[in-house]
């Protein structure tokens, strides 16, 4: 039992970071209907942010962990990863997926792909493909309770995935741009004609999207402190299944769907068979589009001629 | 003179292309400048992914599938007919003393391990095909990119071929010969292909699937076609890999393969066999020229995947029907001597 | 697909395929077979009477970087030192460098171009096995002369009678480690950690459970991961449900900080034990305390009083500021090693050099007395045994080849 409860939470720890990173992905496929590959990498971005403006923070200033000054370095460093990964998505948006809007979608998939092998590679000649460590921004906690022990970074990132989705949830659902947003997912055409800026709504859904992959890279550079440019690839693919997982174009679902990918996948690397670990997602990806394609909370659209 | 029947023609042609094969063969054997096998040895590497990048043409170009596991279907042809020649043929041809007998033994049974390998991978892609089909393009991509994964992270766990540490001791029988017949053969297949009715519906599924539905025909059939023959080709180049390496390895089959054929094939123009051809070349030389090169340009690290990403991207922009388009080499060339103003015509043709 | 064919996007540009023509004509060119970086000749240009030339391949890029780059240091110091005292004979020694990028395939073309474009005499590389076994064959068929530093999959020097290397092998290396913690440690029961995507890795494993189970242990618990995973709690949890009273980790040093860190956030408060793909200096920058009373082998202790290790670490140190890893160690012996048999052949050509390399006897080198045995591998090396205490490496053990039990069948090849 105590291995069931800790794999749990293991899992959802992993799985919230997941989820973080599945948002961006249902958002975007849900307005434009296209599969960002490189948003895997944007979390990656994310992640060397936080761990430049750690070393910085930490060379310039006295230690101050266990301090509320640190947490409030934490703070100001994860605004600074989100902004300049917010940034980085419009930029992409406006420079690689505008153009190619009413190109066939081979093209914008590609160029995606494009995008994301130049960050990842891209990373790797800027920053040097050896792995870093992340700097440890606020002191750590050992935790134990019920024979279950952890850490405080664990419930940080439970606290601060929460948090985030909260804040999403009320943008898309309590705003005016969010409406905006449902508008053009609902439908391009009839958004506009309604008078709805449709390229500003698409370049803030990018912007929060990627902001949000920014507090995943933050959360995952702090519990799992070795990052290096290719980060990025497999939790971006498995945040992926989770969102069609959840049903793609369904926020809520995208949540459901990466804690669901995280538990299973402790579940089945704490089994006898952990060496099918890496294709465990891919399986769950296959298993779903043959029999449930429109996800958990999806509805099937049937495509019109 | 009356025309030859096809089939004359075919043999015709084709016994000439062997000929001019072994000839080459037997010249770059005897050639002995310096240096040489190092060129050689490019040169067989382009006749592969000149395979690889017509059969997946066949897929992505002619039918319109974007099909992102291409060298899942590759491993599985490479390890097969590795395992056949590993642990039965090269035995069995050990045991004739060197001379003609076991030549004519060794490849024949080159071919055998090959074609079967190449089956195999066939087989593999009906079964990853079969469900897939049913789904959109920007799915079906990521399914067969997971394919790809899987079939790796499987072959991974294999300890009888290897697994982690490698197939190692496959006899080198790959040569440049047979490389450059497969490329032939495969060249000829898609070329026929398309020419052909089924080559039409594949057209027309990837002009637009539900009108050709509409029409009559069968998509998922014929899309489940395509991929039986892509990968099955796939498969050919994997076993010629194999033989040729001597070495096999689960990382060499990585999504970041497949992502190298499909820039090939995008590269070229997505439809046109010439241009896969082209791309293939010019990608399979471009590291080695880097390589060459890096004295001169006084770069330490390695640019080319970073320069293949921009390309891309630079490519989807400002021309995302790569270098030939739809049409294929002696089509732009031909339309080059044309008289001018037929240029709008042609274009709107095509 | 739907009804837009890609072509209808862009407007036709005739003129962009033949400025494309033009730059990929000038590109390919460019560069034809250049002969200035070396030999001109097939493997025989040494006999020339110029510079000695010899071949290196490497990973100075990609993801086993850090390896490649303390190899490459190590051999060009060596190099250098050999050629200050007046080369070989007169003649210097000039090392050519390919980068592999941690990948089989460039591996096995690096080689092929030092081969035949560059005329080498004969070859150092690598230290993933893999990379090895992918140009091991090329090397064969050439007969070229290879000496592997730190590849230490057993398949390695199966290839053939011209590879050869200076360092233990895995069979070697995860015998002792077993057997240390059985008779040493007094370890009943363990667990192992593999990674599953390493073949190094995996291979220590096989070699682990059999020697520590024939000397009475019993593996209570086997769990497996990949290569640059970066969650390892489940796998901890299912090993704190058996309660061993130590973990095997064989893998790379990347994830075993890691590994630590996290079961000790786990609670957990056994040692870790490993092989040499924990060394490297980030390891305890990794695993910081995590790693406390955790051990490995490995091939030499940068801390060894000895002369021969205190001059190469100080001379390593001042001119490349670091401390040298095993890595380098190996990396340095190899060059000598071959410089000495290059010194001993008969003829400066393949199989007079060849012949010289497996007659190498008593060695003494940075990483202890090499000897090339029958199967061209180094037997009998020692193998230290090192740990972290008060968060530095230290010397726990020397394991000299006499007091190593009797080989294995896998061992004696």
């Amino acid at each position: 039992m105590q291995a069931f409860l800790q794999n749990l939470l293991n899992g959802i720890a992993v799985g919230a970071i997941y989820a973080l990173i599945a948002l961006g992905y249902t958002m975007v496929y849900g307005i434009l209907k296209l599969i960002n590959f490189a948003h895997g990498d944007v979390f990656m971005l994310g992640s060397f942010v936080g761990y430049y403006a750690g070393r910085f923070a930490i060379a310039h200033m006295q230690d101050t962990s266990g301090t509320w000054t640190s947490w409030f370095v934490a703070g100001a460093i994860m605004l600074l990863a989100m902004m300049t990964c917010g940034l980085f998505g419009y930029l992409n948006e406006r420079i690689a997926y505008r153009p190619l809007r009413n190109a066939p979608r081979i093209a914008s998939l590609i160029t995606a792909i494009g995008v994301s092998f130049f960050l990842e590679y891209g990373g790797q000649f800027v920053f040097g493909p050896d792995p870093k460590f992340f700097p440890e921004l606020v002191e750590k906690h050992v935790l134990q309770f019920g024979g279950i022990t952890t850490t405080n970074y664990q419930l940080i990132v439970l606290v601060v995935a929460i948090i985030f989705m909260a804040i999403l949830q009320y943008i898309v659902y309590g705003t005016k741009f969010g409406r905006a947003m449902r508008a053009v997912s609902f439908s391009y055409e009839s958004a506009s004609l309604m008078g709805i800026p449709t390229d500003r709504i698409i370049s803030l859904t990018f912007v929060l999207g990627s902001a949000l992959a920014a507090v995943a890279g933050i959360l995952q550079g702090l519990s799992y402190p070795k990052i290096d440019p290719l980060m990025g690839i497999l939790p971006g693919l498995k945040a992926f299944v989770a969102a069609v997982l959840g049903g793609i174009g369904n926020v809520p679902g995208a949540v459901v769907g990466g804690l669901l990918i995280g538990v299973i996948e402790s579940f089945v690397s704490g089994s006898r068979f952990s060496n099918f670990t890496p294709a465990i997602a891919f399986v769950i990806l296959i298993g779903i589009l043959l029999f449930r394609p429109s996800g958990l909370f999806g509805k099937y659209e049937a495509e019109k001629v | 003179m009356k025309r030859l029947p096809w089939w004359l023609r075919d043999l015709i042609y084709g016994a000439i292309f062997i000929a001019v094969l072994i000839g080459a063969s037997y010249g770059m054997d005897a050639i002995h400048i310096a240096g040489i096998a190092y060129y050689q040895r490019i040169v067989v590497l382009m006749g592969i992914n000149i395979i690889l990048a017509v059969s997946l043409n066949i897929i992505n170009g002619h039918a319109g599938q974007f099909s992102l596991g291409h060298a899942g279907f590759m491993a599985i042809g490479a390890y097969f007919a590795a395992f056949l020649t590993y642990f039965y043929f090269a035995p069995y041809v050990n045991r004739f003393p060197a001379g003609t007998e076991q030549w004519v033994l060794q490849n024949a049974l080159l071919l055998v391990a090959v074609l079967l390998g190449g089956a195999l991978a066939a087989l593999a892609g009906y079964l990853v095909g079969l469900p897939s089909l049913r789904l959109r393009g920007d799915y079906l991509a990521i399914v067969t990119l997971g394919f790809g994964e899987i079939i790796r992270v499987v072959i991974l766990n294999i300890d009888k071929i290897g697994a982690a540490r490698g197939f190692t001791g496959i006899p080198n029988w790959a040569n440049f010969f047979w490389v450059y017949l497969f490329c032939g053969i495969t060249i000829l297949i898609s070329w026929r292909l398309v020419q052909s009715s089924v080559g039409r519906a594949f057209l027309a599924i990837r002009e637009d699937e539900i009108a050709a539905e509409a029409m009559g025909v069968d998509a998922t059939k014929y899309k489940v076609k395509a991929f039986i023959i892509g990968s099955f080709m796939a498969g050919v180049s994997g076993g010629l890999f194999a033989h040729f390496m001597m070495y096999l390895n689960p990382d060499m089959f990585r999504f970041l393969r497949s992502f190298e054929v499909v820039v090939m094939v995008v590269l070229g123009g997505l439809g046109s066999i010439s241009g896969s051809i082209v791309a293939a070349i010019i990608l399979t030389y471009l590291p080695e020229g880097l390589r060459l090169a890096k004295p001169f340009l006084h770069i330490e690290k390695d640019p080319r995947m970073v320069i293949y990403s921009i390309m891309l991207i630079v490519l989807m922009l400002t021309r995302p029907q790569g270098l030939l388009g739809r049409r294929e080499l002696w089509q732009v060339l031909k339309r080059r001597k044309d008289a001018p103003k037929e240029e709008p015509d042609a274009a709107a043709r095509n | 697909m739907c009804a837009h064919s890609l072509q209808g996007i862009a407007v036709m540009r005739p003129n962009f395929l033949k400025s494309f023509t033009i730059i990929a004509a000038v590109l390919l060119a460019g560069c034809p077979p250049k002969s200035e970086v070396g030999g001109g000749g097939g493997g025989n240009a040494a006999n020339s009477g110029g510079d000695i030339l010899i071949g290196e391949y490497g990973s100075l890029t990609g993801a086993q970087a850090t390896f490649g780059q303390s190899t490459h240091n190590a051999i060009m110091m060596a190099v250098d030192e050999i050629n200050g005292t007046g080369g070989i004979n007169g003649r210097k020694i000039k090392v050519i460098t390919e980068d592999d990028q941690s990948k089989q395939e460039e591996a096995a073309n690096a080689v092929t171009k030092l081969i035949s474009q560059n005329g080498v005499l004969a070859i150092l590389g690598e230290v993933a096995s893999s990379n090895s076994l992918a140009a091991a064959p090329i090397c064969q068929s050439n007969k070229v002369p290879m000496i592997t530093p730190s590849s230490t999959n057993p398949e390695v020097t199966k290839k053939g009678d011209y590879i050869f290397r200076v360092c233990f092998t895995d069979d070697y290396q995860g015998e002792n480690i077993a057997r240390y913690a059985a008779t040493q440690l007094h370890i009943k029961r363990a667990a192992i950690l593999t990674d599953v995507k390493n073949d190094y890795s995996t291979g220590l494993t096989t070699t682990i459970e059999r020697v520590f189970t024939s000397l009475g242990g019993q593996i209570v618990a086997k769990q497996s991961y990949s290569n640059g995973d970066s969650d390892f709690r489940s796998q901890l949890t299912a090993v704190r449900t058996q309660n061993p009273e130590a973990i095997f980790v064989p893998g790379y040093y990347t994830d075993v900080g890691q590994i630590a860190i996290q079961a000790r956030d786990l609670g957990m408060k056994q040692p870790l034990l490993g092989g040499d793909g924990w060394e490297s200096p980030k390891l305890i920058e990794i695993g910081g305390k995590a790693l406390e009373g955790s051990m490995y082998t490995n091939h030499y202790f940068y801390a060894d009083p000895t002369p021969v290790v205190r001059n190469f670490v100080q001379r390593y140190r001042d001119r490349y500021g670091a401390i040298p890893d095993g890595m380098a160690a190996l990396g340095y012996d190899a060059a000598h090693v071959l410089a000495d048999a290059i010194k001993r052949a008969k003829k400066l050509d393949g199989p007079s050099l060849r012949d010289a390399i497996a007659a190498t006897r008593n060695f003494q080198g940075v990483t202890g007395t090499i000897n090339i045995g029958p199967d061209r591998n180094a037997v009998g090396k020692k193998i230290i045994i090192e740990e972290v205490k008060n968060g530095q490496l230290a010397l726990k053990a020397t394991i000299e080849p006499t007091a190593s039990a009797t080989p294995t069948a896998t061992a004696a090849q």
